[in-house]
């Protein structure tokens, strides 16, 4: 593995196939009376997060302490980014203290190619912006590799705000490269620009979207990052593109239905849809730390090369 | 290079191992085997196959990976991590007697860092350690409790074990 964790396309097949057989062993840990293994003991881990999370950060940290990482959790607001210090600035000085590895989520995509032109601690995205978000595509990739015993030739829909997600570009990125025919739906207004050039099927229409489909992976209508109007209203975006009981009868008998959280239910989900028997919604909660807790475990050991 | 344990007299020794198991433990309730990933899981299953052809028995028998556990693990700030696979023992080891087994007996650090993994699940009542092959060269306080040949060997030598579950045939050799 290189040095850093930025996105899923620095990543190779094999080396994807490593993180996810190293997950299945990393679960075991979860499930024993002792969640712990002392394996990172001495490491300092620094997660820098500039956006709200819950999820992801809660996920990070019971990794990084299964492992007996040395933790602490920085977050913006009551950061001296609210004195108005840059990133670049507040990463040099956190990097003073030698920390071994930072995890960072922020707004601006490409924020951690920044961290990790600066600083000599690994660096792990946890999502930069629109860019990607690694750690969650590796553990979708994990979820439907349990479910379906594999990944190549399944398909799978992908539909929502595609315009501003970062969990969707890194899905694609991993699923295409294993082999997935992958399939992305929503509205016009959010499709982004050379979409189709990513080696996915691209349809504005859901119910051919998810006709046949092995996984629905449904997407969080990001409000926070649409300056101007994609559609609208929300009951009208629910009543096209929201995934119900009726629209799954289309997908295979044994489909699963994904998403990455926080969901708006009555948005894109309906509430009998996430919590009904096809979805694995938790799953992926579950699946997430034992996911990082092999990316902390891989990156730790040292960079080839290095 | 040369052969130290036959087919033949692996089969043997095996057998032997299970009696003297047998001997050593009078309550054959309280046994659990625990093999070391990754040769010492299949030894554990022969072992356990060997002490039911005697008395009929069934003893629990786990899988330990101690990769996580390793003393060496971050200090080669080159190459690649080693590969971890699944630690398995579903049953309790609370008042066991937990035998461990492995296939050979080096430095005793493999073993140190499996005493550490092994305790996280629970507060055995004894651990014994059982090794095909004790090739000397200790570094750390350990000594086996059965051992099925003791190998003199040197530090530039190397220790190939060959078990017909993984690499398709029994046999011990000496490299170098």
């Amino acid at each position: 593995m290189k040095k850093d964790l930025l996105g899923i396309g620095d990543l190779t097949p094999d080396e994807i196939y490593r993180i996810l057989d190293t997950t299945e062993a990393m679960r075991e840990i979860g499930q024993r009376p002792i969640k712990k293994v002392p394996t990172l003991r001495g490491k300092t881990i620094v997660n820098m997060f500039y956006e709200p999370s819950t999820r992801t950060r809660t996920s990070f940290e019971i990794a990084e302490k299964r492992l007996s990482a040395d933790t602490l959790s920085i977050a913006a607001s009551t950061s001296s980014a609210q004195k108005g210090e840059t990133l670049a600035d507040t990463a040099l000085n956190i990097e003073a203290m030698a920390p071994d590895m930072i995890v960072l989520r922020h707004a601006s995509s490409g924020a951690g190619h920044l961290l990790s032109r600066l600083c000599k601690s690994r660096i792990i995205n946890a999502g930069d912006g629109m860019h990607e978000h690694p750690t969650q595509a590796l553990l979708d990739a994990f979820t439907i590799r349990e479910h379906k015993k594999r990944l190549e030739g399944l398909k799978v829909t992908i539909v929502g705000d595609l315009l501003h997600s970062r969990v969707l570009r890194s899905n694609v990125l991993l699923l295409t490269t294993l082999g997935a025919e992958v399939w992305v739906c929503g509205p016009a207004t959010l499709l982004p620009p050379g979409i189709e050039r990513l080696g996915v099927h691209v349809s504005t229409d859901i119910d051919e979207a998810v006709a046949d489909a092995d996984v629905i992976m449904m997407l969080r209508i990001q409000q926070e990052r649409m300056h101007g109007a994609f559609f609208p209203s929300t009951r009208e975006y629910f009543n096209t593109f929201g995934m119900t009981r009726a629209r799954l009868k289309h997908a295979k008998p044994d489909v699963i239905i994904m998403h990455p959280g926080p969901m708006n239910r009555g948005v894109e989900i309906a509430s009998d849809v996430a919590d009904g028997p096809y979805s694995v919604i938790l799953e992926q909660v579950a699946n997430g730390v034992a996911v990082r807790m092999a990316v902390l475990y891989l990156l730790a050991g040292g960079a080839e090369g290095d | 290079m040369s052969v130290a344990l036959d087919a033949d007299r692996m089969g043997r020794t095996l057998t032997r191992i299970a009696h003297e198991i047998l001997e050593r433990n009078r309550g054959v309730e309280e046994l659990a085997l625990v093999g070391i990933r990754t040769r010492g899981v299949p030894l554990a299953k022969r072992l356990a196959r060997a002490i039911h052809e005697i008395n009929g028995h069934e003893i629990p028998t786990g899988a330990l990976d101690i990769t996580l556990y390793r003393d060496d693990l971050m200090r080669t700030a080159v190459g690649a991590q080693p590969v971890i696979r699944k630690t398995e023992i579903p049953f309790s080891i609370d008042n066991k007697s937990i035998l461990l087994v492995d296939d050979v007996l080096y430095t005793g650090r493999t073993i140190r860092a499996a005493l550490d993994a092994l305790i996280e699940f629970g507060r055995p009542r004894v651990i014994q350690l059982v090794v095909l092959v004790d090739r000397g060269h200790r570094e750390l306080p350990i000594k086996a409790d059965y051992v099925g040949k003791n190998l003199p060997t040197s530090q530039t030598q190397s220790v190939q074990v060959h078990l017909m579950e993984v690499d398709g045939r029994d046999e011990v050799e000496i490299v170098g």
